[in-house]
């Protein structure tokens, strides 16, 4: 039996990893852009800022196109909950799938209401319209909440009972949704998605300051979505830290992979790079009694090794530790980032002409995917034998369906397929957007005119009825 | 009437307004497929992209609804659905990936060979997906889905007569639906010509569907004796039902009078839904486990009572304002331009 079980699993982890690491970044995206696209839309309503509106207006785009990928990959996670773990599936969905049951609902919300916010542009009053996005952008954090409690059960099992079968037998719904986990997991996903949209967003206007485009469209471009990330960017850092605290007390086998502590006690230091070998740390730099002074505020602070877990308890080292390393690094140098763009403020400087801060900027975006892929592996690679951490291992959720390994492979080319065909479609509304700014003899000119086409006044009358019906 | 029929009603509701709303949609993209070259097709396309577009995410969401209802409410029964059915079930969540995105690509695309390539994409799996939903729906009704892990056979469960009656049903189903609303749309919108082209395609799916229920019947009664029986004991009122609704729709678009046939096709279809419910009834899978074994503790079935209603009051009125706004084109045709 365990013979047809292994290949399964890896081909199964694979396959479960793989596309939610691609529907992660999606995930974020719906979560974030609505509250970039509103605040644009608020302050082009407010000022009467063409440039705003327009931004608001070309970002709803990006937003229909990321949110309707976002859904169909979300719904492959759906099914793949059952197609993939069918034994978790059937024992704890009683428990489990509460939470899930609220993000439906949630998400509900948030398709129903993106639909109307980015079909209803003209047809609906710019006040009516702005309202209709304020559901989206609360349904998504709603969502996230819903979902990540999910996650974070997973790591601290709660409100349940287990029945003679195996099954749970009894359920205390807010035990389950308000566990251990879900207090620091949930914030530490939020301010994730904010980041995440946030520094890709700048990230392309910083492109354009680079190039020369200093007018109003593109400093707007480039600030609304940069405050957003920096300021999440601290926050970040300390939800992070009672994140940490709280794996060290509730899952120190994950806790000693991150900080690859071989034999626990006193005085740890923190370990940046290297991996374990028979039980010693090979290469990387260690800091003296940093990890233990972060962790308890005191060189003494007894920190667990892998040395008190069972061996076939313990999830893999390097992949945790490297990943935690390079969200952390990744993490305290947005800060930074951060810290820069205050200083510039501080001097007077225009950030738009500070090329180094521009450059930094435009591949924060990149950086902070990174950091997210890197946490989710910190946190699923992490809780490593279990699926449900100390109730069900992994391999034993796993289907006896054949054929997991066929489509690991299809769903990889597929995706591939999807992530490239996602990234041209962008690409086409970008250049499609240049065309119309260059026709209208530039944007400068296209969002101050009015007279350049319909594209640069997001309200007005509608032209349903001049559309020739042929077309 | 106790929290699993409660639980089981919900299941069995969202999966009627899947049936309808999400089939609607996939039978947009059949007609989408059907439509012939870019020239001919160019004008029927635009009224169904224009159609499905503002709509298809909300009317998508109820088959998540459903998911999730079955694997909180009824875990064992999801989870020997989806090891089972792996082939069929991993095919159709492929196929909605390939179809949503390939939508959503559609108006941005560069280029007409990239515009065609997502055209076909969005057209072919429309027509693929709910053969494979219905071919697992098959599969259920038709007892060969057995509680456990991967416990029933991988391929027969769902390459069976049954299943593939199901299967081309749905797609069938799906197209008449379709049909019928596509007429509506184009009326509303003053297009006279779109109005008869869908109004005779919509009787040509009517037929189809209606005969491929009526064959039903014996192959039911060859393959699948136990769904059949109680089919003909308990779920006749809704195949008679079924039959009279879909008859009366025929008759009014045979005489082009259309006004009252989304009513009678939607009638017809949640009639046939329901009678695979009450046919089933008390089995959540037919001669393996029954809705109360496969049932979940009563305070995950009450959480869910609960989010249903919260549901019912927030999502009811919301839906409402879209589909308000939609018909009152209040929305645009195109959210991307």
């Amino acid at each position: 039996m365990l013979l047809d079980v292994a290949p399964n699993l890896l081909a199964a982890r694979s396959q479960m990893a793989f596309t939610l690491g691609f529907h992660i970044v999606l995930a974020c995206l719906g979560v974030g852009l609505p509250t970039m696209v509103l605040i644009a839309n608020a302050i082009g309503l407010r000022r009467s800022d063409p440039a705003a509106l327009l931004l608001a207006r070309r970002w709803s785009t990006v937003m229909a196109v990321t949110f309707a990928v976002g859904a169909v990959t979300g719904t492959v996670l759906s099914f793949e909950m059952g197609l993939l773990w069918p034994v978790l599936m059937g024992r704890f969905g009683g428990a489990f799938g509460i939470p899930f049951a609220i993000e439906g609902l949630f998400f509900f919300l948030e398709a129903i209401f993106i639909a109307i916010y980015i079909y209803g542009w003209r047809r609906l009053s710019p006040r009516a319209h702005l309202l209709s996005g304020i559901p989206v952008a609360i349904a998504g954090i709603g969502g996230t909440f819903s979902v990540v409690a999910a996650n974070a059960w997973m790591n601290q099992p709660a409100g349940f009972v287990i029945g003679p079968d195996g099954r749970v037998a009894a359920v205390t719904p807010l035990e389950v949704i308000f566990n251990r986990a879900t207090v620091y997991e949930v914030p530490h996903m939020l301010l994730a998605a904010y980041m995440v949209t946030g520094f890709l967003l700048a990230s392309v206007y910083a492109v354009g300051l680079l190039r020369g485009h200093a007018d109003r469209y593109v400093r707007l471009g480039f600030l609304i979505p940069f405050v957003l990330a920096a300021a999440a960017a601290p926050l970040q850092v300390a939800i992070g830290d009672v994140a940490a605290r709280g794996i060290l007390e509730d899952q120190p086998a994950k806790f000693a992979a991150m900080e690859l502590i071989a034999v626990g006690g006193p005085h740890q230091p923190e370990t940046i790079g290297g991996i374990l070998v028979d039980g010693q740390v090979v290469g990387g730099i260690q800091i003296p009694n940093l990890a233990s002074i972060l962790a308890g505020f005191s060189p003494d602070t007894v920190l667990p090794g892998l040395d008190s877990i069972p061996i076939d308890e313990q999830p893999p080292t390097a992949i945790v530790h490297l990943s935690w390393n390079a969200m952390v690094g990744i993490g305290t140098a947005l800060v930074l980032l951060g810290v820069w763009a205050l200083g510039l403020r501080w001097r007077r400087r225009d950030y738009a002409t500070a090329r180094w801060f521009l450059r930094a900027a435009s591949v924060a975006g990149f950086a902070a995917v990174a950091a997210l892929e890197a946490g989710w592996i910190v946190t699923e690679v992490g809780r490593q034998p279990w699926v449900v951490f100390q109730i069900l291992r992994t391999a034993d959720a796993v289907t006896r369906a054949p054929g997991v390994e066929t489509t690991f492979i299809a769903v990889v080319a597929l995706y591939s397929a999807l992530g490239i065909a996602t990234l041209l479609a962008l690409r086409a509304l970008r250049r499609r957007w240049a065309a119309q700014d260059a026709a209208a003899g530039g944007r400068a000119v296209a969002v101050t005119d009015g007279a350049a086409g319909d594209e640069s006044i997001p309200y007005g009358p509608h032209r349903h009825s001049e559309r020739d019906p042929s077309a | 009437m106790s929290p699993v029929d409660l639980t089981a009603i919900v299941l069995w509701l969202g999966l009627t307004a899947y049936a309808v709303f999400g089939g609607a949609d996939f039978g947009a993209g059949f007609w989408d497929l059907a439509a012939g070259d870019a020239e001919r097709g160019a004008s029927p396309r635009a009224l169904i992209a224009d159609a499905i577009g503002p709509v298809w995410e909300a009317n998508h969401t109820w088959l998540i609804f459903d998911l999730v209802i079955l694997w909180t409410a009824f875990p064992p029964a999801f989870a020997a659905i989806m090891s089972t059915l792996f082939v069929p079930l991993t095919l159709a969540a492929l196929g909605i990936v390939l179809r949503g995105a390939a939508f959503a690509f559609r108006p941005v695309a560069e280029g007409a060979t990239a515009r065609r390539a997502a055209n076909a994409v969005f057209a072919i799996s429309s027509v693929l997906t709910p053969f494979f939903l219905g071919a697992a729906g098959g599969a259920i009704a038709s007892g060969r889905v057995p509680a456990g892990n991967a416990a029933g056979d991988p391929w027969a469960s769902w390459l069976n007569s049954t299943s593939v009656l199901v299967g081309l049903l749905a797609i069938a189903t799906c197209a008449y639906l379709a049909a019928v609303f596509l007429v509506a749309d184009a009326r509303r919108q003053g297009r006279a010509d779109l109005v008869g082209y869908f109004l005779r395609r919509a009787t040509v799916a009517a037929v189809a569907a209606g005969g491929l229920a009526v064959a039903g019947i014996g192959v039911l009664r060859l393959d699948a004796p136990i769904l059949a029986d109680e089919l003909a004991r308990r779920g006749w009122p809704l195949v008679v039902a079924s039959g009279v609704f879909g008859t009366a729709a025929l008759v009014l678009l045979s005489r082009n009078a259309p006004r009252g046939t989304r009513v009678l096709a939607v009638a017809a279809v949640v009639s046939v839904v329901w009678g695979w419910g009450v046919a089933q009834y008390p089995d959540i899978l037919p001669g393996s486990l029954s809705l109360a074994d496969a049932a979940a503790p009563t305070g995950s079935l009450g959480a869910l009572l609960v989010i249903f209603i919260v549901a019912a009051l927030v999502i009811a009125p919301s839906l409402g304002l879209l589909y308000y706004l939609d018909q009152q084109s209040r929305l645009e045709s195109h959210g991307v331009d």
